[in-house]
């Protein structure tokens, strides 16, 4: 990636189609349980040139993998441009600045700020969380390490400082409903410059929550990319909607997944079929996505399924993106 | 108030070992309030240790006492021959009732019966639940008089997150949100106003995470004349 210039804050690849007024497109790549930099390389072949970047999870669901940073270095050399997650579940303020400083010296652009899962969930419940900073303040802090060139407790930075196009989420589907188009416009305020919402399946619902935004006027200060993904099988819908604190999947999307199955015999067949609805519904999603106002972009996350994403973007008719690096 | 519960009667005689002669030591505050270490609980792990041990054939000598407030030295100098004849002492106090003990008895053998688990409240019959984590910087004026620090899962200063799900945490339904009940209460106040501005990072050196903390009142010490 090129130093900022032209008016760019990160000049990173995302940040220039979202500034061009492109829609944009991102997916997620999930680093492996291991120590494997070939699963990193071979995912990101699978994604380069169908996404302007891929966000690498930080331990997701609270479950150890290979870390954002290192993950994002191997796909940013395999040339697919990262968007480094960082969770505010494992490390403190000291610990974050100092891996913000080595993602930037290893050339990473893009950030996305999170809260992150409890560590109930994950593979180590017996850990002793962090959160000594919450996802809004690290967006304050790494705005600050960028536009203030300080550190968070007011130190100037000496030499180069980390510029990052910074990134953070929402959940249109958590509770308070009425508070999450004002708690968007409180990241915005932190100084987020674009923002990857929780899984759409309820578009209704999303429509409502970004009236509220555009109302408020906060899709003019943030990019927000809508959060869509591809459901595998009629399970892992119900366990979405009913496991999965936060995540609305309406009992029309799961009736849709289960009847694609119906009547096919061959199990292989069957999960063909309710993978093919999957992406369906998902590139449907995308569409509706494109209609609404203050969309300016989305998200795919096809966990653990990376090759679906290229399907997804071509059916939706996004193919070609746009390439302003050279790199994708 | 401190709320504790009881260790299993395994661990509590994994603990004891082989001494023959045991003070139970209660405490007359926090743990009588919430039935884990009063003279009542006293009494009857008293006889459940008697029991235990003699069916294991090992019968020890238990007896019991119970103090006003185990963790003020001064309450505990009354059982001074108590203590000192016994070959272990098991304090039914908090944590701080413990180390008071070891403290004011240092060739005594100090043990804990109860795990202290927080500072909280009865919220009904038979249910405590958390309410302070003694942060050192109370910001409950902004938060509509409920913690964030001690009732969100992830201490967060500037939720809920994308986990609150109708009122209750990612964590488990057994948990409120905090942050969902602090913007009803704020809502039903008529201060949302409070939640729009964004709270800065919170200075935990008033926390734990500033090291163990002391308070001192010049105004209320003592000339070091009178200190002896």
């Amino acid at each position: 990636m090129t130093e900022s210039s032209n008016g760019y804050k990160s000049g990173s690849n995302l940040e220039k189609v979202l500034k061009n007024g492109l829609f944009a497109v991102t997916a997620e790549l999930g680093p492996p349980k291991n120590a494997d930099g070939e699963v990193i390389r071979k995912k990101a072949a699978i994604l380069k040139g169908f996404v302007e970047a891929a966000n690498i999870t930080d331990n997701q669901t609270a479950i150890v993998r290979m870390s954002s940073i290192g993950a994002g270095a191997l796909a940013w050399q395999s040339g697919l441009e990262p968007v480094i997650q960082m969770t505010c579940r494992d490390r403190n303020r000291l610990g974050m600045q100092s891996d913000l400083l080595g993602a930037y010296a290893l050339g990473l652009r893009n950030i996305l700020c999170l809260t992150g899962d409890h560590q109930t969930f994950g593979n180590h419940p017996q850990a002793k969380n962090v959160h000594d900073m919450d996802s809004l303040q690290l967006v304050q802090m790494v705005v600050g390490l960028r536009d203030k060139n300080c550190f968070q407790c007011g130190e100037e930075i000496k030499g180069v400082n980390p510029r990052f196009f910074v990134g953070a989420a929402e959940n249109p589907f958590g509770d308070p409903f009425d508070w999450r188009p004002y708690r968007l416009g409180k990241k915005a305020k932190a100084g987020a410059d674009f923002i990857q919402t929780q899984l759409i399946y309820n578009v209704p619902k999303f429509r409502e929550f970004m009236k509220r935004v555009v109302d408020l006027g906060v899709h003019k200060q943030v990019h927000i990319l809508a959060g869509v993904g591809p459901l595998k099988t009629p399970g892992a819908a119900k366990y979405m909607r009913d496991q999965v604190p936060g995540m609305d999947v309406p009992g029309e999307i799961v009736a849709r997944m289960e009847a694609a199955g119906k009547g096919i015999e061959d199990k292989k067949a069957k999960a063909a079929a309710q993978k093919e609805e999957g992406v369906r519904i998902c590139v449907e999603i995308i569409q509706q996505m494109r209609e609404i106002e203050g969309v300016a972009g989305v998200h795919i996350m096809a966990i653990e399924w990376e090759e679906a994403v290229p399907t997804i973007v071509e059916k939706a008719g996004l193919l070609p993106r746009p390439v302003f690096n050279g790199n994708a | 108030m401190i709320v504790a519960e009881q260790k299993p009667l395994e661990e509590i005689k994994g603990l004891l070992g082989e001494a023959g002669r045991i003070l139970i030591v209660g405490c007359g505050t926090c743990v009588t309030v919430c039935f884990a270490g009063g003279e009542k609980e006293a009494g009857i792990l008293g006889s459940l240790l008697r029991m235990s041990t003699r069916l294991d054939g090992a019968s020890k000598e238990v007896t019991e006492v119970t103090v006003q407030r185990q963790c003020e030295w001064e309450y505990l100098d009354a059982i001074h021959d108590r203590v000192t004849e016994a070959d272990s002492v098991l304090s039914l106090g908090c944590g701080v009732g413990v180390q008071a003990l070891a403290e004011r008895y240092p060739n005594a053998i100090v043990v804990p019966g109860l795990d202290t688990k927080f500072m909280g409240l009865p919220v009904e019959q038979g249910v405590w639940a958390e309410r302070c984590a003694a942060c050192g910087a109370c910001i409950l004026g902004l938060t509509g008089g409920i913690c964030p620090i001690a009732r969100c899962s992830k201490q967060l200063l500037n939720g809920p997150c994308g986990g609150s799900a109708k009122g209750k945490c990612e964590v488990s339904p057994e948990i409120d949100c905090a942050w969902q009940l602090i913007y009803a209460q704020l809502k039903a106040q008529g201060r949302l106003h409070l939640l729009m501005e964004i709270t800065p990072p919170k200075d935990w050196r008033t926390s734990r995470d500033g090291g163990p903390r002391r308070i001192v009142r010049e105004d209320l010490r003592l000339p070091v004349a009178e200190k002896a």
